[in-house]
């Protein structure tokens, strides 16, 4: 069989995630307008300030124009045309897993997301978010006994509106972009975490979204806060049901971390990316910023992209702190018609900030992978250093990958280095490994993990497995 | 003759293949029982490297008539994966590079797909090891050659002693050398043909194709065979190695085909 044939075959595998759950939802109906803003948060109970944000957002969105700079390519979104509320039905809050959904609690099961286990083997906190209104909290307790705050970002508003009023918007500003505007207008839901002064966070908090109301697009809003000499790690993983209808998901996430905190934000994103001739699948245009706004400070994204039809998203790190650090390591994957524009953007401030980035971007089938990145270097950052490496692995011969780094430097003590390679699964390392017994699939998906494994090793352990296991199932049928 | 018969580990009928259309093998025939090495010897372009991938499964290779039976199975029908599993082993002329994966995570991942199929438990990390340890130092390999990144900045040396090493992991029946000795140095070649030395046994039968008798001086085989023009023009004992050393071979192009005797020394 030959290499093109192979990577067709494998590439034909079905999404494994995609069904659709009859939980009763709550949806107000289509089309976006300032009542329907209002209406979204009086049915959240939200205090004025909040309103008054979302309506400045609003308001502020209408004078702008959807970015058209992105390699991605998509009919226009008819903004009208989505309901930007979907809540599934419940009365009062579950105060326990035995009080949720069987119903819900199926569906992760499906997803292999079982919360009790996770519970009880991983030791991970799961804040559930099934579409937009979290469901489930767990371990609240023993973190609220080190005084770590893990909620429901609905939660924080009601429970701690001075915190929120003091950091929504510090990172990523109400005006920030045309997609983080009109999420700070209709934001549903999301994670609020706040890690006191001094105070290593005892365990992996971990957030499973996933979109299940047809045409409802989702607004997450997370916001992450460690204090000084605060540690946290934050997972965040998805998957969605199969549909028709392109999905709209316009999240941000804002991170800050003060002197000598640590902040390690890790995702592995498996939206549904669209059949194999491209039609549905998600659209993932996000906007994830974090601050170094103290010393000593550092940030670290860590990225394993394999779904969504069309994905926009740049983690960035405001190194504004003196000896801050910013990381970015990402997996992006692009298999039949999926569409990937991500990077980051390092922004240096302070003296002595350091920054890295290691980015993989392997394509496969008409996928199309693009790295974006911009290197800033500020007048006043005193002996910045960047280290950048960017790859791209191409499966098959009808595939793309595009690199666009930027970078600008204004202090002339900054040390720079860029490297960036362009290889294709060779059918000679193929034929490698089927002649030492391993079958093309198996071959595959033991040398894109090997190309990965710099960013891998970034993840946390039981992470860095699920990952490894994504990649195999996402490029199934897709080399020979 | 029935025993004889049952010993035969590949028969080779009349084998043609084209690469990019192009004519290479035109007829070979070979007859290889369990036990036994053949030496394929020829010139540059004979075809020699042509037979081992053909006889390992590589696309591109294309096969345009005659037969091969392995352990009384049609090899030809197979793909290359379910070859090696059935236990043909090549070690490739020039080893190929997999950048992030480690040497042993790639031999076990090769080892637990060959026991699978032959229905074999897998071997577990600590059975493993001891045999990683036992096999490397059947050619010398450095531990540290172990867990770097398959043959990723091994030097030519040590790419080809790594290719004997998992060739003794993997427990073959039938290894392919294609030009093994191309590119050591003296030292590297003894103890790259020691560990093939030490692998020769009743059960196992060995191909080794070279363009110098050079490494027959180390491993002797039973037959050798030269190879002209994709078609095997003589063949003989260990003295048709020693003769082609003295005379090159370009006495085999001006000698009729027909000759099929081993010339007198």
């Amino acid at each position: 069989m030959s290499s093109n044939s192979l990577i067709t075959e494998l590439t034909n595998k079905e999404y494994a995630a995609g069904f659709v759950s009859d939980i009763e939802s709550e949806t107000i109906p289509k089309g976006l307008s300032e009542d329907v803003v209002r209406l979204i948060s009086s049915k959240k109970g939200e205090p004025e300030f909040l309103l008054e944000w979302r309506l400045k957002a609003y308001r502020h969105w209408l004078t702008m124009q959807e970015p058209r700079w992105p390699k991605v390519h998509y009919p226009a979104i008819d903004y009208q045309d989505i309901s930007y509320y979907s809540a599934p039905k419940q009365k009062g809050g579950p105060k326990s897993l035995d009080e949720v959904d069987p119903e819900l609690l199926r569906i992760y099961e499906k997803l292999g997301v079982p919360l009790r286990e996770r519970e009880a083997l991983a030791g991970v906190a799961v804040d559930a978010v099934f579409d937009s209104v979290s469901v489930a909290t767990t371990f609240k307790a023993k973190l609220s006994e080190m005084g770590v705050i893990f909620c429901s970002f609905s939660e924080a508003v009601r429970e701690h509106p001075e915190l929120v009023r003091k950091y929504l918007g510090s990172v990523v500003p109400y005006s920030d972009n045309f997609f983080a505007t009109l999420n700070s207008a209709v934001f549903s839901d999301g994670s609020f975490v706040f890690v006191p002064k001094g105070v290593r966070c005892p365990m992996e908090l971990s957030t499973y979204f996933r979109i299940n109301q047809a045409q409802t697009g989702q607004f997450e809003r997370t916001l992450i806060i460690a204090e000084a000499g605060a540690y946290v790690s934050y997972l965040e993983g998805c998957t969605a049901p199969m549909r028709d209808q392109n999905q709209l998901h316009a999240a941000v996430v804002e991170l800050v971390a003060l002197d000598d905190a640590q902040i390690k934000y890790s995702t592995v994103q498996n939206w549904y990316p669209g059949d194999k001739e491209g039609k549905g699948g998600i659209y993932n245009f996000v906007t994830k910023r974090g601050k170094c706004a103290g010393k000593r400070s550092k940030i670290s994204w860590t990225q394993v992209e394999t779904g969504s039809a069309i994905t926009w998203k740049y983690p960035s790190c405001i190194l504004l702190g003196d000896d801050s650090v910013g990381e970015f390591y990402s997996v992006a994957l692009a298999n039949n018609y999926q569409q990937a524009d991500t990077g980051t953007k390092m922004i240096h401030i302070g003296k002595n900030t350091r920054s890295t980035i290691v980015s993989k971007g392997i394509s496969a089938g008409h996928g199309q992978n693009t790295y974006r990145g911009q290197v800033l270097i500020q007048k006043n950052a005193e002996n910045a250093r960047n280290y950048s490496q960017c790859d791209s692995l191409l499966l098959g011969d009808q595939c793309g990958a595009h690199t666009f780094p930027y970078i600008e430097v204004k202090n002339s003590t900054a040390q720079m280095e860029h490297e960036a390679t362009t290889s294709k699964i060779g059918e000679d390392q193929l034929f490698y490994c089927k002649q030492r017994g391993i079958s093309a699939e198996d071959a595959v998906s033991m040398i894109v993990n090997g190309f990965c494994r710099k960013v891998f090793k970034e993840l946390p352990m039981e992470f860095a497995v699920e990952a490894q296991k994504l990649l195999g199932v996402s490029l199934e049928g897709s080399v020979g | 003759m029935t025993e004889q018969k049952s010993n035969v580990m590949i028969s080779i009928e009349d084998l043609h293949a084209t690469v990019d259309g192009k004519p290479i093998l035109k007829g070979i025939d070979l007859t290889i029982r369990s036990g036994e090495v053949h030496a394929v010897m020829g010139p540059n372009g004979s075809g020699k490297s042509t037979l081992a991938h053909v006889l390992a499964g590589r696309d591109g290779y294309e096969v345009t008539q005659g037969r091969v039976t392995f352990m009384g199975r049609d090899l030809l029908s197979m793909p290359a994966e379910e070859r090696a599993r059935e236990g043909v082993f090549l070690a490739f002329q020039y080893p190929i590079e997999i950048p992030g994966v480690s040497n042993t995570y790639f031999l076990r991942t090769a080892l637990n797909a060959i026991r699978k199929h032959r229905g074999i438990d897998e071997l577990d990390a600590m059975d493993f090891v001891s045999l990683v340890k036992e096999k490397a130092e059947l050619v010398e390999l450095d531990d540290k050659l172990l867990n770097r990144a398959l043959n990723e900045g091994f030097s030519g040396g040590e790419k080809k002693r790594n290719e004997i090493f998992q060739m003794a992991m993997l427990d073959p029946r039938f290894c392919v050398l294609d030009e093994t000795d191309s590119g050591l140095d003296i030292d590297a070649l003894r103890i790259v043909a020691g560990g093939v030395n030490a692998l020769r046994g009743p059960e196992r039968a060995m191909l080794v194709i070279t363009h110098y008798q050079r490494l027959l001086n180390y491993i002797t085989p039973d037959f050798v065979h030269v190879l002209s023009e994709g078609r095997i023009v003589k063949s003989g004992d260990r003295d048709l190695a020693l003769h082609l050393e003295e005379h090159g071979y370009g006495w085999i192009e001006t000698e009729p085909r027909a000759a099929e005797t081993v010339p007198a020394r």
